[in-house]
C-alpha cells in the first residue's frame, strides 16, 4: 500500500521509500519512516495533493506520493 | 559602517525570518548581490545594547544545508567560504515553535558546523495558542546554546534576543546532534587529513557539495571525487542515513522537551480556508475574480495618480519652455528628457499597486496554494505549479519575475519559465497599448456594460497569457530534461499579510523600477534628441539656406515655414536617415520611417516609446501649444497621401510587435545573469524578434 492509494482524510504511517532520490528530499521535509501521514486534500485537477505530516501540510505529485510505502 | 560582528540569519522559508530581519535592521538595510552569484543578498546593521553594532545577513530560507534550488545554494556557501570574507561570527538559527520538528533538521546541521549558534524560537504565541508548552531551559541545555522565545509579528523578545546576540560565545559550546563520523569514517577522516579541515561536518559536506563550491579548485574538487570512489561513497544513502540519525536525535529532545496536546489535527482555521480556496469549482473561480480584480485596480485605483503625474509634467514642460530662453540645451531638456521621465513616471502608480498585490497573495500563503491548484495544467505545457508565481509577477515586470524563478528547481522547467515570462504583457506595456487603444478604438459601449477600449485591453493581455503558454509548450519538445522534477513543496499556513512589509515591497520595487528604466529613459532620450538635432554632412545648413530665401518668407507664414524647416531638418537628421534605412523593412508590416525610429529606441526599453513618439512628434505641433502626445498622433499625416498615420491597421500591427518583440534591455540582461550563457537571451531576442514581425505583419494585411 502506497500514499497516492490512500483517500483524502485516510492516515497511514510511512514504512518505507521506492525511491532513493525523492525519499531525501521527502525526509529533509519530516516526511520519515514512522511518521503519521494523512491526506488532508486532492488539488481541484486531482494532482497534486496536500498531506498533513509533522505537524504541517505539504503537497506533492501523486507519483512522488506513490514512492512512500505505508505500514 | 563599519560592524563589529557579523551574524547570519538561518531559517526554513516561512519562519518569519524577513520579519526578524526588518525588526532587527530597521530601514538600514541594503540589498545586493552575493559576489558571484545573482541571489539577493540583504544586509543591515543592528545597535547592539553594549554599543557595539552588528552586520545582519539574511540568507535564503532553506530546509537544510543540501541544496536544492539556485537559492538554497548560498547558504552553505556563505557558511563556508572563507574567501568571500562573509562568514558569520555568529548565526542565528530561526525555528518555528510550531513546528519544531522539521524545523531542528537545519539547526542540527548548522549546529554540527560548529560555529556560534542563538536559537530564536519564533512564533511563540502561535504555539502557545495551540497548547503546545516547550521546556525552553532544558530545551537550550540539552541542545547546549541559548534559546531566546520571540514572536517577530507581534515584536517580542527582540531585546532578549539582542542581548543573547551580544554575550553569545565566541566559541561553539553546541552540543554534538549525531555521530557525523560514523556517516563514512575514512573518507571524512581522508578528506580532514588533505584538506586541513578540522570539523568533520565541514568535511562531510566537501564531499557530498564539492561539485557546486565555487572556492574548490578543479584539482581539489577532481581528487574529492577520487576520494569518494575509493571510499565508494555515496551521496544520496550517505544524506538519507544522516537525516534519519538526525531526525532520532530531534525527536528524543522533543520527546523530552516539548509537550503537545493530544487532539493533534484538528479543524484548523487555515484548513477551513483551503476547504474553500482550493475547491474543485470555487478554487479557480476565486483565483480568476483575484486575478480579475487586481487588473481592475491597476486600472481604476490608478487614473488619478496617473492623471495628477501627467498634469504635473505638463506644467512643469510648459513652464521651463516659457521661462527659459529658446535654445538646443532647453529643447532637450524639456523635449527630451522631460517628454521621457514623464512616460516613466507615470505609470509608477500601476506598478505600485501590482507590486502590493501581489505581495499580498504572497504574503498571507495563497501564492502557493495557486500554485498546487495550477501544477497539473502547468506541466502539460511544459512548465510546474511554481511557474505561475513568475508568470502571474509577468504582468508586473520580467525582471524581478525572472529572478523569482530561482525557486523553481527543476532546470528544464525552470529556463522553460524565463524563456516565455518576458512574453506577458508587463505594466511597460500598458502605457503603450493605452495609448494606441485610444487612438483607433472608440471610447464606447458594447452590450451596455463592456466598454470597447478596454475589451481590446484585455484581448491584448489575454493574448500575452495564451502566447507564453503556446511557447512554452513548443520548448517541452526542444529542451532536454536534466533531471527529474519534482514538487514537493510546503503549504504554510495562512497568516495576515503583515502591512509593514507590503509597504516596504511596494516602495522598494517602485524605487528600483524608477531608477533602472529611469537611468535607460534619460539615455535614450539623450542619444534621440542628438540624432534628431543633428544631421550628416552639411544638410542642415543647406535646408537653413534653401528656406532663408526671400520667395519662402513671401508665400508662407513665419509659423509654417518654421514647422516645414523643422520637418525638413528631422527628415535629413542621423535619426531620420536612420529611419529611412530601415523603412524598407518594417514597411510590410504597416510602418513609416518615425515609427520606425520609436521601434529602434524601443529596443532598450518599451516604455521609450510613448516618449519618443512626444519627441518626434513634437517638432510638427505649434510649438506654443503643448499638445498631448495622443493629439499630436492623432492629427500625424503621410506626407504622399495626406491620409492619417495612424490607422485601425497600424496601431494593432504596432501593438503586436510591442506583445511579442523582446525590446527590454534590462530582460535580457537579467536573463544573461540568470542562465550564465549568452544563448539564451540570443535564442529568445530571436524568437521573439520573429514572432512580432510574423505577428504584425498579419494583422496589418489582415485589418488593411
Amino acid at each position: 500500500m502506497t500514499l497516492s492509494q490512500l483517500e483524502v482524510g485516510e492516515t497511514g504511517i510511512v514504512k518505507e521509500f521506492t525511491d532513493l532520490e525523492m525519499s531525501v528530499k521527502l525526509m529533509e521535509m519530516g516526511c520519515l519512516p514512522g511518521e503519521e501521514v494523512r491526506i488532508s486534500r486532492v488539488a481541484p485537477l486531482g494532482d497534486p495533493i496536500a498531506i498533513h505530516v509533522s505537524g504541517y501540510q505539504l503537497s506533492l505529485r501523486k507519483f512522488e506520493a506513490s514512492t512512500i510505502v505505508l505500514q | 559602517m563599519k560592524a563589529d560582528i557579523r551574524v547570519a540569519l538561518v531559517g526554513n522559508p516561512n519562519t518569519g525570518k524577513s520579519t526578524l530581519f526588518n525588526i532587527l535592521t530597521g530601514l538600514n538595510q541594503k540589498i545586493g548581490n552575493f559576489p558571484g552569484v545573482t541571489v539577493d543578498k540583504k544586509t543591515g546593521f543592528c545597535q547592539l545594547p553594549d554599543g557595539r553594532t552588528a552586520e545582519i545577513i539574511d540568507l535564503p530560507g532553506t530546509y537544510s544545508v543540501y541544496p536544492k534550488s539556485k537559492d538554497e545554494s548560498i547558504v552553505f556557501s556563505v557558511l563556508a567560504d572563507k574567501a568571500k570574507g562573509m562568514v558569520p561570527d555568529l548565526i542565528v538559527v530561526i525555528l518555528d515553535a510550531s513546528n519544531l520538528k522539521r524545523n531542528l533538521l537545519l539547526y542540527t546541521q548548522i549546529a554540527d558546523l560548529k560555529i556560534p549558534v542563538v536559537v530564536a524560537l519564533n512564533m511563540i504565541d502561535v504555539s502557545e495558542k495551540a497548547g503546545i508548552t516547550i521546556d525552553v531551559n532544558l530545551f537550550a541545555q540539552k541542545l547546549g546554546v541559548p534559546v531566546v522565545p520571540i514572536s517577530a509579528r507581534k515584536i517580542k523578545g527582540i531585546d532578549e534576543l539582542k542581548s543573547a546576540i551580544t554575550y553569545a560565545n565566541k566559541v561553539a559550546l553546541q552540543q554534538d546532534t549525531i555521530d557525523v563520523d560514523a556517516i563514512a569514517p575514512q573518507l571524512i577522516a581522508q578528506i580532514r587529513e588533505e584538506y586541513k579541515v578540522d570539523n568533520p561536518y565541514f568535511a562531510l559536506q566537501l564531499a557530498h557539495q564539492h561539485e557546486t563550491l565555487d572556492f574548490l579548485s578543479t584539482q581539489e574538487s577532481d581528487r574529492i571525487e577520487e576520494l569518494e570512489k575509493e571510499h565508494a561513497f555515496h551521496s544520496q544513502k550517505a544524506q538519507a542515513t544522516e537525516t534519519i540519525a538526525r531526525y532520532n536525535f530531534i525527536n528524543d529532545l522533543l520527546y523530552d522537551t516539548v509537550k503537545k496536546p493530544e487532539t493533534a489535527h484538528d479543524e484548523t482555521v487555515s484548513n477551513k480556508i483551503d476547504k474553500i480556496l482550493t475547491h474543485k469549482v470555487f478554487g479557480f473561480a476565486i483565483f480568476f475574480a483575484i486575478l480579475l480584480f487586481i487588473f481592475q485596480a491597476i486600472f481604476s485605483w490608478s487614473a488619478y495618480p496617473m492623471e495628477l503625474i501627467g498634469d504635473l509634467f505638463a506644467w512643469l514642460q510648459a513652464a521651463l519652455s516659457k521661462a527659459l530662453p529658446a535654445g538646443p540645451l532647453v529643447s532637450l531638456l524639456v523635449d527630451g528628457i522631460l517628454a521621457g521621465l514623464s512616460g516613466v513616471l507615470v505609470f509608477v502608480p500601476q506598478i505600485a499597486i501590482l507590486f502590493a498585490l501581489l505581495s499580498i497573495l504572497e504574503d498571507t500563503g495563497y501564492m502557493s496554494r495557486v500554485t498546487f491548484m495550477m501544477d497539473k495544467v502547468m506541466r502539460k505545457v511544459g512548465l510546474n505549479g511554481k511557474s505561475v508565481v513568475p508568470l502571474i509577477g509577468g504582468f508586473a515586470c520580467a525582471v524581478p519575475s525572472i529572478m523569482s524563478t530561482r525557486t523553481i528547481e527543476n532546470w528544464k522547467d525552470r529556463m522553460i519559465t524565463i524563456m516565455v515570462t518576458p512574453l506577458v504583457a508587463c505594466s511597460a506595456r500598458l502605457p503603450v497599448y493605452t495609448l494606441l487603444i485610444a487612438l483607433v478604438v472608440p471610447n464606447k459601449n458594447v452590450w451596455w456594460v463592456f466598454n470597447l477600449q478596454g475589451l481590446a485591453l484585455t484581448a491584448m493581455y489575454l493574448l500575452s497569457i495564451v502566447s507564453a503558454v503556446l511557447v512554452a509548450f513548443v520548448m517541452k519538445f526542444i529542451l532536454k530534461a536534466r533531471e527529474r522534477g519534482y514538487f514537493i513543496m510546503e503549504l504554510p499556513v495562512y497568516r495576515m499579510p503583515r502591512w509593514k512589509n507590503v509597504a516596504f515591497t511596494m516602495y522598494d520595487r517602485s524605487k528600483t523600477f524608477v531608477l533602472q528604466a529611469g537611468k535607460v529613459i534619460v539615455a535614450v532620450s539623450i542619444i534621440l534628441w542628438v540624432l534628431k538635432s543633428y544631421g550628416p554632412g552639411d544638410k542642415f545648413a543647406q535646408i537653413d539656406k534653401t528656406f532663408s530665401q526671400p520667395q519662402y518668407a513671401k508665400t508662407m507664414t513665419p509659423d509654417s515655414l518654421t514647422k516645414v524647416i523643422a520637418s525638413e531638418k528631422l527628415e535629413n537628421s542621423y535619426a531620420g536617415v536612420f529611419g529611412h534605412v530601415i523603412e524598407p523593412v518594417i514597411k510590410p508590416l504597416g510602418f513609416d520611417w518615425k515609427i520606425g525610429i520609436a521601434l529602434i529606441s524601443s529596443f532598450a526599453a518599451r516604455e521609450v516609446f510613448v516618449g519618443t513618439m512626444a519627441t518626434i512628434y513634437s517638432v510638427e505641433g505649434d510649438a506654443d501649444k503643448l499638445q498631448s502626445v495622443q493629439e499630436k498622433m492623432h492629427e500625424a499625416k503621410n506626407p504622399d497621401t495626406g491620409q492619417p498615420v495612424f490607422t485601425l491597421a497600424v496601431a494593432f500591427s504596432l501593438m503586436m510587435f510591442y506583445a511579442f518583440a523582446m525590446q527590454c534591455a534590462s530582460t535580457v540582461a537579467v536573463v544573461y545573469r540568470e542562465t550564465k550563457n549568452w544563448r539564451w537571451p540570443a535564442a529568445q531576442f530571436a524568437y521573439m524578434t520573429v514572432l512580432a514581425y510574423t505577428a504584425s505583419f498579419i494583422v496589418y494585411h489582415l485589418l488593411k
